[in-house]
């Protein structure tokens, strides 16, 4: 454990911190930010009136949209000039959203990610190749600075080039690897089929932290055989901080959330009504230590249940599913859960460019039919059939392998996918 | 010596060939062959232009998908066997060709053809060498 003290605190004092926490979080937002003040007073809700962590329910929530309505810096309680670092959520469902982060907040981020890596298994001994995109993205940097944090070796290769990663973990002895789940599957295909004398058993990698999209058991247990590591999940969202929020342990049943940093509610979607402990519904996020940045009743849209038990990795801290996905878009195919997001990444990964796209679903008969439009820009154009062809090959395959369903690809002209208001409309659903 | 060739994104819907026409007479560009190569719902147009520049700038500004590629024009002697022969060059050379066409020349008595070298630099050194004549970029593009 990084912070034993603190990761194994017997849970009433965890609760008497949590507490102690809070009044200073709501006070910050409340006094340090006129979107808080402003929705707090409507509320009728005053920082004072907050004496137990059940006091909390009647401080209103802050949806997805009072985030992006406030974007780029409407959220931000401190000056600028103590923020030193901001990135952005990847704005897959509307505009992206921007949070920032005090020298402080980078620090706890680091340390929250250190504890990962270190429930995962790694020490200062790990050389850890980090292939999530560097950038405005909340992966690459995250788990980079986590990565130095625990004193372990950083490869700050970023995402994409996959005969480079590979190479780097054969010669550099990479021992760690984070990336996305689907890019590791992307690695593992593309080994086999490019380089037939590369085999990931003779490589010193021994496990593997992959998160930033849902992803599913057999994923887990792909990714485990193939590459013959331990894979664990890591959970988190750019609003609340990044990566880092929760991570698998030893154990590899649910994620572990850092309660002394952040306090998570169960609720039900559609009331708002807090749900007891045990529950599944929506998880709602209020930072306990944020600066720049607090969230104060964040509605993450992310379905999940909490739980506390006896963890045999000696962890106190409140455990969460694994989340499966999102409450406003996920679709369901032939009994198989795909979310948008994920069609997302593999184009992203196929193309090295951010892709535009429609899914359309309807119904033969009985049989759900999905079928994924691409356009073609000039980027990935070629003017040769051949190469077009094996293109839609390899996207075709990817949805097979990452989504377990099987879809058609149509390769299409930018005008063909319509626009609303220069946003592409992403999903029909012509079942509904 | 190289020709620059438009190729051009198309989904097979109809309309779509007359929409990239109307593009290209709207900048006045002059059409000197196009071809089709197709699978069954895309296919694309390569298009030999007297201004590709300024057709490719064109098609552009209207959200076409299309690039230039880079071809060489070969003019054959009008006798038995002309193409073969060429063929045969390429193949002692080793030279693959991606794709040709025949470009439409109703004013001389030679005809071209236009090529496409997976290494075309190696293609042009090749051909010179062999004495092939290639058509030089000011016989088709206007600048
Ligand atoms: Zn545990």
């Amino acid at each position: 454990m990084f912070n034993p003290e603190s990761e194994s605190m017997p849970v009433p004092k965890l609760k008497e911190l949590q507490l102690e926490r809070l009044k200073w979080s709501v006070r910050h937002a409340y006094e340090n930010n006129a979107v808080y003040q402003r929705k707090f007073d409507a509320a009728g809700f005053h920082p004072d009136q907050l004496k137990t962590l059940d006091d909390l329910r009647r401080v209103p929530f802050l949806t997805k949209h009072e985030m992006r309505e406030a974007s780029p810096f409407g959220l931000f309680a401190t000056p600028m000039k103590d923020v030193v670092r901001v990135h952005s959520s990847s704005g897959t469902t509307g505009n992206a959203t921007v949070v920032g982060y005090t020298r402080n907040d980078i620090d706890t981020w680091a340390t929250l990610i250190a504890r990962c890596l270190s429930a995962c298994g790694a020490t200062e001994e790990d050389l850890v190749q980090v292939a999530y995109g560097y950038g405005l993205f909340t992966g690459g940097l995250g788990l980079h600075y986590g990565v130095e944090k625990l004193g372990a070796t950083a490869v700050p290769i970023s995402g994409g080039n996959t005969d480079r990663q590979l190479m780097l973990i054969r010669d550099y002895g990479t021992t760690m690897l984070a990336c996305t789940p689907s890019y590791a599957i992307n690695m593992i295909d593309f080994a086999a089929k490019q380089m037939p004398d590369f085999d990931f058993r003779k490589t010193k990698l021994r496990r593997g932290i992959f998160g930033a999209e849902p992803w599913t058991e057999a994923m887990r247990k792909e990714i485990e055989t193939r590459m013959g590591i331990e894979a664990f999940d890591i959970y988190g969202l750019s609003e609340v901080m990044g990566p880092g929020v929760s991570n698998e342990c030893s154990a590899k049943q649910g994620l572990h959330v850092f309660e002394d940093h952040f306090l998570v509610e169960i609720i039900d979607p559609e009331t708002g009504e807090v749900l007891p402990e045990g529950s599944t519904g929506e998880i709602v996020y209020t930072s306990l230590t944020k600066e720049a940045c607090p969230v104060i009743r964040y509605r993450s849209r992310d379905i999940t249940r909490t739980y506390r038990d006896v963890c045999s990795c000696g962890r106190t801290h409140i455990k969460m599913d694994k989340v499966t996905g999102r409450s406003d878009d996920m679709l369901i195919i032939r009994g198989v859960n795909v979310f948008p997001s994920q069609i997302e990444t593999i184009l992203m990964e196929i193309e090295g460019v951010e892709p535009h796209y429609q899914i359309i679903v309807d119904r033969k008969g009985t049989m759900d039919d999905i079928e994924v439009m691409v356009e073609v820009e000039e980027a990935i154009f070629s003017d040769e059939l051949k190469v077009m062809n094996a293109l839609r090959d390899r996207i075709t395959n990817r949805f097979r392998s990452v989504l377990g369903i099987s879809a058609k690809v149509t390769l299409a002209e930018p005008s063909s996918i319509a626009r609303s208001q220069g946003k592409a409309q992403r999903v029909i659903d012509k079942r509904r | 010596m190289k020709i620059t060739q438009l190729s051009v994104f198309l989904e097979n819907k109809p309309g779509r060939l007359q929409e990239i026409l109307r593009i290209l007479a709207g900048a006045s560009i002059n059409l000197q062959t196009l071809t089709i190569a197709e699978v069954t719902d895309f296919g694309i147009l390569r298009l030999i232009v007297d201004r590709p520049d300024d057709a490719y700038q064109a098609l552009k500004a209207e959200h076409v998908t299309c690039s230039r590629t880079e071809v060489l024009a070969v003019a054959l002697d009008d006798s038995p066997g002309a193409l073969y022969r060429l063929m045969e060059a390429f193949s002692k050379r080793e030279l693959n060709v991606e794709y040709m066409y025949a470009y439409a020349n109703p004013a001389q008595a030679s005809s071209i053809m236009i090529f496409r070298f997976d290494n075309l630099d190696a293609a042009q050194t090749a051909l010179l060498e062999e004495g092939i004549q290639l058509v030089p970029r000011s016989e088709i593009h206007d600048k």
